[in-house]
């Protein structure tokens, strides 16, 4: 038994071997947040392999990879940027960039890594290898919903002036150019950017009603759209804010959490009318679809935050609802669909489902665990 | 001892709130962390919500502070959180942010 253990303890704390050659295509990274590590899990043996320490307050943390699915950057809320290697699972480079951050981006070309700060606000930018800064573009605001758009650009809304920022650097990493769209509406909590790169889709805190922004035109088109849902409705109260990289475009629609209701709204792509909606159990936090894009699983907000549900992309139906556990923080598919990790945080484990049958295929332990990033994330747009 | 400190308590009658109990407690300690800290940090440090350590909150009335947690603060990202917490616990809380180190 004893043995075991030690054995077990061995096997989480040894790194790989120089000589051990692997691919990294099937790995990823699970946030611990308040032990400030990183746990490596391998996709197909449905195990951790290892555990990266010392990456400060990762508090709603987030990360990104590099395009060789080597390396991470990790956005902590200590304004920590931490690169680590998760092959020789160590912290290869660690800067503390600002007072408070909580996302970034890295360019398509995975030379440029931006972070998008609370404290100071605004956005910095740095060199993807050495993590020195770039550029430093004040913008006098919280700034959330930062996105890698094609072209060595990120495109990044502003929380308490209402304003999109597009950075362009493909001419000059040091000397971006900036378009500022202004008025785009009160408190952006959040943002997505769909994976062709085209659509910017901003949720707004403090008025009904979303935003596109099409990064086609020149200059960018802005839409409102369902600036009424929920309007005849009291709000309910959000225990914790929707996030936006979630939505989805599924069939044509995107499926997106409504804030202040208990619903799922379904949005014709084409022309941004509502279509349907889902009553749900509580505030939806993600709705993610699953990737062959035939259901929409949702996760929620407190006090529902034991349970999932899982959504009928043609229906809008609820197919299932599931109950993993106490604090159902996150849901990350694999690339093809074939399973789902979820995290339970007041658990202390991952489990995984079969995405199709639901059924529980495995279980990790984990420190209260939260984000759950598998490598695939390295090559799609937006993430 | 136990019966003097009930003793009292049924003496001090409805003036004094009723502390939760400890195993409450560790659930409102969690909920602080976790819940609240989804917008105002793990440590409590801000975020999309502003710091509510004890430094950032010092010489805040605690009664105040417990009416802000129960019905939050219109205009804002802050909900009301009646629906999940009695008075006496959010008077806990606001009496834990004032006083407790996070760190």
């Amino acid at each position: 038994m004893m043995l075991k253990a030690i054995l077990a303890a061995l096997m989480i704390a040894a790194p790989a071997l120089a000589g051990e050659l692997r691919g990294t295509g099937d790995l990823g990274l699970i946030v611990e947040r308040e032990a400030g590590s990183l746990l490596v899990v391998d996709r197909s043996e449905r195990a951790a392999i290892g555990r990266i320490e010392g990456l400060g307050d990762l508090s709603h943390a987030s990360l990104v990879y590099s395009p060789d699915e080597r390396f991470a950057y990790v956005f902590g809320r200590d304004g920590g940027l931490t690169k680590v290697d998760i092959l020789t699972r160590q912290v290869v480079r660690r800067v503390v960039q600002a007072g408070n951050s909580i996302g970034g981006a890295i360019s398509d070309d995975g030379r440029l890594v931006a972070v998008a700060n609370y404290e100071p606000g605004g956005v910095k930018v740095f060199d993807a290898e050495t993590l020195e800064l770039v550029a430093d573009v004040p913008m006098g605001s919280k700034t959330v919903g930062i996105a890698d758009a094609p072209g060595s650009r990120f495109v990044v809304a502003t929380w308490d002036t209402g304003e999109v920022w597009i950075l362009d650097h493909s001419t000059d990493a040091a000397q971006p150019a900036i378009t500022k769209l202004e008025g785009i509406g009160a408190n952006p909590y959040d943002a997505l950017l769909t994976g062709d790169g085209r659509h910017y889709i901003v949720g707004l805190f403090g008025e009904k009603g979303l935003v596109q922004v099409d990064l086609w035109q020149d200059p960018p088109k802005v839409t409102r759209f369902l600036p009424d849902y929920g309007k005849d409705q009291p709000d309910l109260p959000v225990y914790k804010m929707p996030h936006l990289q979630g939505w989805t475009l599924a069939e044509g629609l995107f499926a997106l959490p409504a804030v202040g209701l208990h619903q799922l709204l379904w949005v014709d792509a084409a022309d941004l009318t509502e279509i349907a909606r889902t009553d749900l159990a509580g505030q939806p936090v993600f709705a993610l679809a699953r990737p062959d894009k035939r259901e929409v699983w949702v996760n929620f907000a407190p006090p529902d935050n034991d349970k999932l549900q899982v959504v009928d992309v043609l229906t809008h139906e609820v197919l299932d609802t599931l109950t993993p556990g106490k604090g159902v923080l996150h849901m990350e598919f694999a690339p093809r669909g074939r399973e789902v990790w979820l995290s339970v945080r007041d658990e202390n484990r991952v489990e995984i489902r079969d995405a199709r049958s639901r059924a529980v295929l495995g279980e990790i332990e984990a420190r209260a665990p939260s984000g759950i990033f598998f490598t695939d994330r390295a090559h799609r747009t937006g993430l | 001892m136990a019966r003097l400190a009930l003793l009292l308590a049924l003496l001090a009658g409805t003036a004094v709130a009723e502390p939760p109990d400890a195993a409450r407690q560790d659930q409102l300690r969690h909920l602080v962390r976790q819940d609240c800290g989804s917008c105002h940090g793990l440590r409590l440090t801000g975020g999309l919500g502003r710091p509510i350590t004890a430094g950032a909150l010092a010489g805040r009335d605690a009664e105040d502070l417990a009416g802000l947690i129960l019905d939050g603060m219109p205009g804002t990202a802050m909900p009301g959180w009646r629906p999940l917490l009695t008075e006496d616990e959010a008077r806990w809380i606001a009496d834990y942010l004032l006083t407790t180190e996070t760190q």
